[in-house]
């Protein structure tokens, strides 16, 4: 007997569906690590993914735009469904997926270059023909990093705090204008002072980006998402396999879990 | 005061506080056996280092005193002066030494770099890239007058004669290794992290390559060539199968040391290092004076490489 996920979508009408996820199951070579995935980002909404570690939510996350592709013996039973197109389809490119579905890691990770062309990184790949050093400007303003880096654009991106490299790779990220944002744990790494302005950097990219966020902390899913995946660890088949237990709007996720595990989770009550 | 309990009795009365309790001597004192013993070793390090030094800086001593004293501006610009003749330079020989580099340069490190890429960004793990790995750490340690054996019967035989690709092309087969596994390690040292970031961004496996990897790594690569190019100009085995040695500039019209045609180049080439091997030998005072003097200008062109490489290999630390 396995649990199983309690979906308590809200709306029905799936119009402003963006991607919808449906894993049967996921491997990496002979783990069996993610089983029974099935949700739907929302359009110009923030969606969080929480649950304790091992749960695979960042592998989840990575599922969305192919990164996992990067890991041997990746394996996946299941679609993604982005605007209308399985990108898990054999005929689709993942580069082309990715240019469409941006992400920002855990660790920041600018290049070795400078500001300026760390931000001009993608335009460059998609070979932006317009004017690129306007376009850096509205992604390092869009970013609120504007200010603090204007005077030194020529200098390293490795150069700045941690905080403001991660803006910069935000930056660097929807300098192209992904659909999609993905962000795996994009605060884990700074003090709270940064969290809180890239939180609040989350919430004004919302009006223009559809974000999805993996956090540990349970705070920052509820201060930030607008619908809230929760995914634990099964543990009955023997491995340890991720699945989702609950997906609904986050303050009815919060203020009225409906699986138990939700409730224990959210209450703390996992050692 | 629990401590007193294990001091000898009579003490016991004028050790009031820890002041006066009599510490044991801090000072340093040779008659204590580990500090005998540390100050040995000292000494022999020191010692071993001097020795160490003594070998470079006595030739560098020899080259400069005896280097210096045939040292004109037309020992770099003249042509080797016959048996009995006063005079003359090694013009043609710095010349040939730079162009035969030069040729297994631009043959050695596009080969290098490219299964540098190879074996650590698309086959990591092949069978291909375990064999290249194997392959390049067995030519490391290669004789070099094998390389010049190789180039003879390859390039020598094939094309009917002496020349400077022959040359280039043995110097290139002792500069492949090194260029190769000094490429692998810069490639290996770029974080996998930036690497993710790229892949991230939708960039292709050769834009990550073409646009992260390689401006990351370069500074690294460049240092790995900078040592080849060193240990290549510095070597005469491989050459004398190869270029040989000529008396004469490479071209036969104005500017003669600029080889303008494909014929110019297919001829014996003179080089410094040749020219050292054949002048050290000779009875007349003139040539050996000019041998040093263009040993001491050879030894100067590969300092200048290496701390070239040493300065690219620092900037790559920042």
């Amino acid at each position: 007997m396995t649990p199983t996920a309690t979906v308590s979508n809200g709306n029905g009408h799936g119009d402003d569906t963006l991607i919808d996820c449906h894993i049967n199951e996921l491997h990496y070579g002979k783990f069996k690590a993610v089983r029974d995935v099935d949700l739907k980002v929302k359009k110009g909404s923030i969606t969080a993914f929480i649950g304790p570690s091992g749960c695979g939510k960042s592998t989840v996350l990575r599922c969305l735009n192919r990164m996992n592709d990067l890991v041997r013996g990746f394996r996946l039973k299941g679609r993604v469904i982005f605007r209308g197109q399985d990108i898990y389809a054999s005929k689709i490119d993942p580069v082309a997926v990715r240019r469409h579905i941006g992400m920002v890691f855990q660790q920041p990770n600018p290049f070795a270059m400078s500001i300026f062309r760390n931000v001009a990184f993608g335009l460059r790949l998609n070979r932006y023909k317009g004017a690129v050093e306007a376009k850096v400007e509205q992604a390092l303003q869009q970013a609120a990093l504007w200010d603090e880096v204007k005077d030194k654009l020529r200098s390293s991106g490795l150069s700045l705090s941690g905080g403001q490299q991660q803006r910069l790779c935000i930056a660097r990220a929807i300098a192209t204008e992904p659909a999609v944002l993905l962000m795996d744990e994009p605060c884990s790494a700074l003090d709270p002072i940064a969290t809180h302005r890239i939180e609040d950097l989350m919430k004004e990219l919302k009006k223009r980006y559809t974000i999805a966020i993996v956090t540990h902390n349970l705070q920052q899913a509820r201060r930030v998402a607008d619908m809230t995946a929760f995914l634990y660890v099964d543990t009955t088949a023997g491995g340890r396999t991720g699945y989702m237990v609950e997906y609904g709007p986050t303050e009815a996720l919060f203020e009225n879990p409906q699986a138990e595990h939700t409730k224990q989770y959210i209450r703390g009550e996992f050692s | 005061m629990a401590s007193g309990e294990i001091r000898p009795p009579g003490r016991e009365v004028r050790a009031q506080s820890v002041d006066d309790i009599d510490l044991p001597s801090l000072e340093r004192s040779l008659r204590q056996p580990r500090a005998l013993f540390s100050y040995t070793m000292s000494t022999l390090a020191g010692a071993a280092t001097i020795l160490a030094l003594f070998p470079l800086v006595s030739v560098l001593y020899l080259l400069v005193k005896r280097g210096v004293a045939a040292l004109h501006l037309s020992s770099l610009s003249d042509l080797p002066p016959a048996a009995m003749a006063l005079g003359g330079g090694f013009g043609n020989a710095l010349v040939g030494t730079f162009v035969i580099v030069a040729i297994a340069t631009v043959l050695s490190v596009p080969i290098g770099i490219i299964a540098a890429i190879y074996i650590t960004e698309f086959g990591p793990e092949t069978r291909t890239a375990a064999a290249v790995r194997f392959a390049a750490k067995v030519l490391t340690g290669l004789p070099s007058i094998l390389a010049g054996v190789f180039a003879f019967a390859v390039v020598v035989l094939a094309t009917g004669g002496f020349s400077a690709p022959a040359g280039g092309v043995a110097l290139a087969l002792l500069m492949l290794p090194t260029i190769l596994l000094t490429a692998e390690q810069a490639i290996k040292r770029v974080p996998s992290k930036m690497r993710e970031a790229a892949v991230g961004m939708g960039a292709s496996p050769t834009q990550v390559v073409t646009w992260v990897i390689l401006p990351t790594a370069s500074p690294g690569i460049l240092t790995g060539v900078m040592l080849a190019v060193a240990r290549a100009a510095g070597e005469t085995a491989p050459l004398l199968f190869t270029a040989l040695f000529s008396e004469y500039w490479m071209s036969r019209t104005f500017p003669h040391f600029l080889p303008k045609t494909l014929g110019d180049l297919m001829q014996p080439t003179a080089s410094l290092a040749v020219m050292i091997y054949n002048f050290s030998g000779s009875p007349f005072e003139n040539q050996i004076g000019l041998a040093w003097t263009a040993a001491l200008t050879l030894v100067v062109l590969i300092l200048i490489f290496n701390i070239l490489g040493q300065y690219l290999a620092g900037r790559s630390s920042d």
